[in-house]
């Protein structure tokens, strides 16, 4: 038990330190595009990860960096695919927003709100249909309830008893426009619920709970009892993207999230509880320096793809 | 980790055609003839059936499909053949079922979702073009979306502005997707299951005024490959370039042009994305004049793709400027007489005709 949440901790550690150095290559232009940052949000990927099987199947969105890290796609790969490189996890063709890896079942991180859900619709149905034991992960934020695929996705799911977790990260704004709004009731999974589902609220600012969540509810999708819905009450502490001035909310209201930070708060559960020191928490962070020092390593050395290459994968390649 | 199912190379189906498909045309155990005489909608019906008894990775997805029938019919009977699981009826949830069919496609299923008419496609554009044409770019070639979505296009039947459109031209501009328009009995027979074989996402246009209209079906396809124009009537002085609903009144229109001694070509299309730019020109090369009849709106749409290609790449072999006969720059209109009047007819490519040889 120590010794995974050691683990949940370090993961946790892991993706803040990657997303920090995301920044600073942001600024010195190695990286473009639009970034998002799941910084102050890292307890949900982990411990929504943390609850499933090598066989169940993921599908994100644009704010997905913590997603794959703890989904297990190789740090280098994402680090190369932020710098466009074709050893990048999706060759250098999708970017910060649209990270793939099927081989640990992550399909993809998907830029249009709400868009992955009928995937995993799909995803669910093929399983149910071929007996598959797997459970299909939707994540997805709070600006997600707003648009009609959630609704039609959540509905399809419970009429046909598929093999989908609906997982909602709620940090509280679309962008930058606050739930209260944009939604007339803002109790999410109430509305979830309305779909003749199971649904439950939980504190996404904690890993161990987050985790305990998932696992229940993965326990019970997996025996065949239908879709379940998670709201994870989360915040993300930086802004929407790198674009972002952050003009919609109080540095206060930041302020109180932040005392709340998941990573902050389990390192002093731990050390109270005896379970780490100072000690191992700086060998923690120096482990993680080396493993970015070299993840950005691997991507500066990493291959442009020829652009004679340019229209690959836009149909498939028969052999001839 | 354990590899997630994959998606099949088109190549290894798991229970592939046998390459002796059932040429009987008399059904002797009740069972529908397969080849023979039939409508557009039998035979489309025939190549569902085969479709879904060949292979257990297929099924049938969409709205009223089931129990109805098929909003036309198509696929009644199916549901009691093949069962619920199989025929899938949905909600009015077009991105939601377009969706589910590209995610089942994702992990190896092979989906066949039919959107009631292409008026309805609009609700699932995201999905479409968010996912389906992009997913395989976007992951680097991790995945792919062998689905083939049906739809109902067209005007002609009095249903006025929202159930009227031709947008088979806007769908045949995004990379990534496929895009075809049986126009007869026997390519709504095999074009089916050739879409079914192509690893990628392939949108099959029905237009709505072909569903009763009888043709001959062969045991094989009388055009093999979905690529691939055909030239549905030879000729020496004009080529009518068209597809879908439109192919018949392409070829009144030449009967009636060969009364009068205009020997024309009529080339159906068949697909949309990508165009056969080889039977085009070749076409054109030997007549040097072209007439485009496409039902769409005539600002972007594919007859102006078409033609910008031929004068592209057959430019010197045109002895008159390539004429288009489209439809009016209006939304479809209920009164019988002002859509006949919107829409492509027999004296309208006549008269465009009549123009490419004297302009």
């Amino acid at each position: 038990m120590n010794d995974h949440l050691r683990h949940l901790y370090r993961e946790m550690l892991r993706i803040r330190r990657f997303e920090e150095r995301c920044v600073e290559l942001y600024s010195a232009t190695k990286i473009r595009g639009f970034l998002h940052l799941c910084i102050g949000e890292e307890a949900v990927a982990v411990g929504v990860m943390a609850a499933l099987d090598p066989d169940d199947r993921v599908a994100s969105t644009y704010r997905e960096h913590g997603h794959a890290l703890a989904r297990g796609v190789p740090i280098r790969s994402v680090m190369a695919e932020m710098y466009g490189k074709m050893e990048g996890c999706s060759r250098g063709r999708g970017g910060s927003m649209h990270l793939f890896d099927t081989s640990v079942g992550l399909y993809g991180g998907n830029a249009i709100v709400a868009g992955g859900l009928p995937l995993t619709i799909g995803m669910g149905l093929a399983d149910r249909l071929t007996g598959r034991p797997i459970v299909n992960v939707a994540l997805f934020g709070d600006g997600a309830l707003a648009e009609g695929e959630f609704h039609e996705s959540m509905n399809l799911a419970a009429l046909w008893n598929l093999p989908v977790l609906f997982a909602c990260e709620n940090n509280r704004y679309a962008m930058g426009t606050a739930l209260s709004k944009t939604h007339a009731e803002t109790d999410l999974a109430a509305r979830a619920a309305g779909y003749g589902m199971p649904a439950e609220t939980v504190d996404g600012m904690d890993v161990v709970a987050v985790e305990e969540a998932t696992r229940r509810a993965v326990d019970s999708i997996r025996a065949g009892e239908g879709p379940r819905f998670i709201e994870f009450l989360t915040y993300r502490f930086r802004a929407h993207s790198m674009y972002d001035p952050d003009r919609y909310r109080e540095s206060t209201e930041v302020e109180e999230w932040k005392e709340r930070d998941p990573i902050a708060r389990l390192a002093e559960q731990l050390i109270d509880d005896g379970v780490i020191d100072q000690e191992s928490i700086d060998a923690i962070e120096a482990e993680i320096e080396r493993e970015l020092d070299d993840a950005v390593e691997f991507a500066e050395a990493g291959t442009l793809e020829p652009v004679e290459d340019l229209t690959r994968f836009v149909l498939t390649e028969v052999p001839t | 980790m354990t590899a997630q199912p994959t998606t099949q190379p088109a190549t290894t189906r798991t229970t592939g055609h046998t390459g002796t498909p059932d040429t009987t045309k008399i059904a002797v155990d009740g069972a529908p003839a397969s080849t023979g005489t039939m409508t557009y909608r039998e035979a489309m019906r025939a190549a569902l059936r085969e479709a879904l008894t060949d292979d257990d990775r297929v099924f049938l997805m969409g709205e009223d499909v089931g129990s109805y029938g098929g909003c036309f019919a198509v696929s009644l009977g199916l549901l009691e053949e093949f069962g619920p699981d199989r025929i899938r009826d949905t909600p009015l949830s077009e991105s939601g079922f377009v969706g589910a069919g590209i995610g089942a496609a994702m992990v190896g299923m092979r989906p066949i979702v039919e959107i009631m008419t292409v008026n309805f496609s609009l609700l699932a554009l995201d999905q479409i073009m968010n996912n389906a044409a992009t997913l395989q770019h976007m992951s680097g070639g991790q995945i792919q979306v062998p689905i083939v979505i049906r739809m109902t296009t067209g005007a002609g039947r009095q249903l006025a502005a929202q159930h009227s459109h031709s947008l088979e031209g806007w769908f045949a501009h995004i990379p990534g997707i496929k895009v075809i328009a049986p126009a007869t009995a026997d390519d709504a027979r095999w074009m089916l299951r050739e879409a079914l074989a192509d690893p990628d996402p392939v949108l099959l246009f029905e237009h709505g005024s072909l569903y009763n209209v009888k043709g001959e079906v062969g045991a094989t396809p009388e055009i093999p490959g979905i690529e691939r124009a055909a030239i549905r009537r030879p000729g020496r002085d004009v080529s009518i370039i068209t597809y879908g609903g439109t192919l018949r009144t392409c070829l009144d229109a030449a009967d009636l042009l060969a009364d009068q001694g205009i020997d024309a070509e009529v080339i159906d299309l068949r697909s949309l994305r990508p165009l056969d730019d080889a039977t085009i020109m070749a076409s054109v090369g030997r007549t040097h004049r072209a007439v485009i009849v496409d039902e769409g709106w005539r600002s972007g749409s594919i007859s102006a793709e078409i033609s910008a290609r031929i004068t592209e790449q057959a430019f010197y072999a045109l002895d008159a400027p390539v004429g288009r006969v489209c439809s009016e720059e209006v939304p479809v209109p209920y009164a019988q007489h002002l859509e006949a009047a919107t829409l492509p007819s027999v004296d309208k490519i006549v008269k465009a005709v009549h123009e490419a040889m004297e302009p």
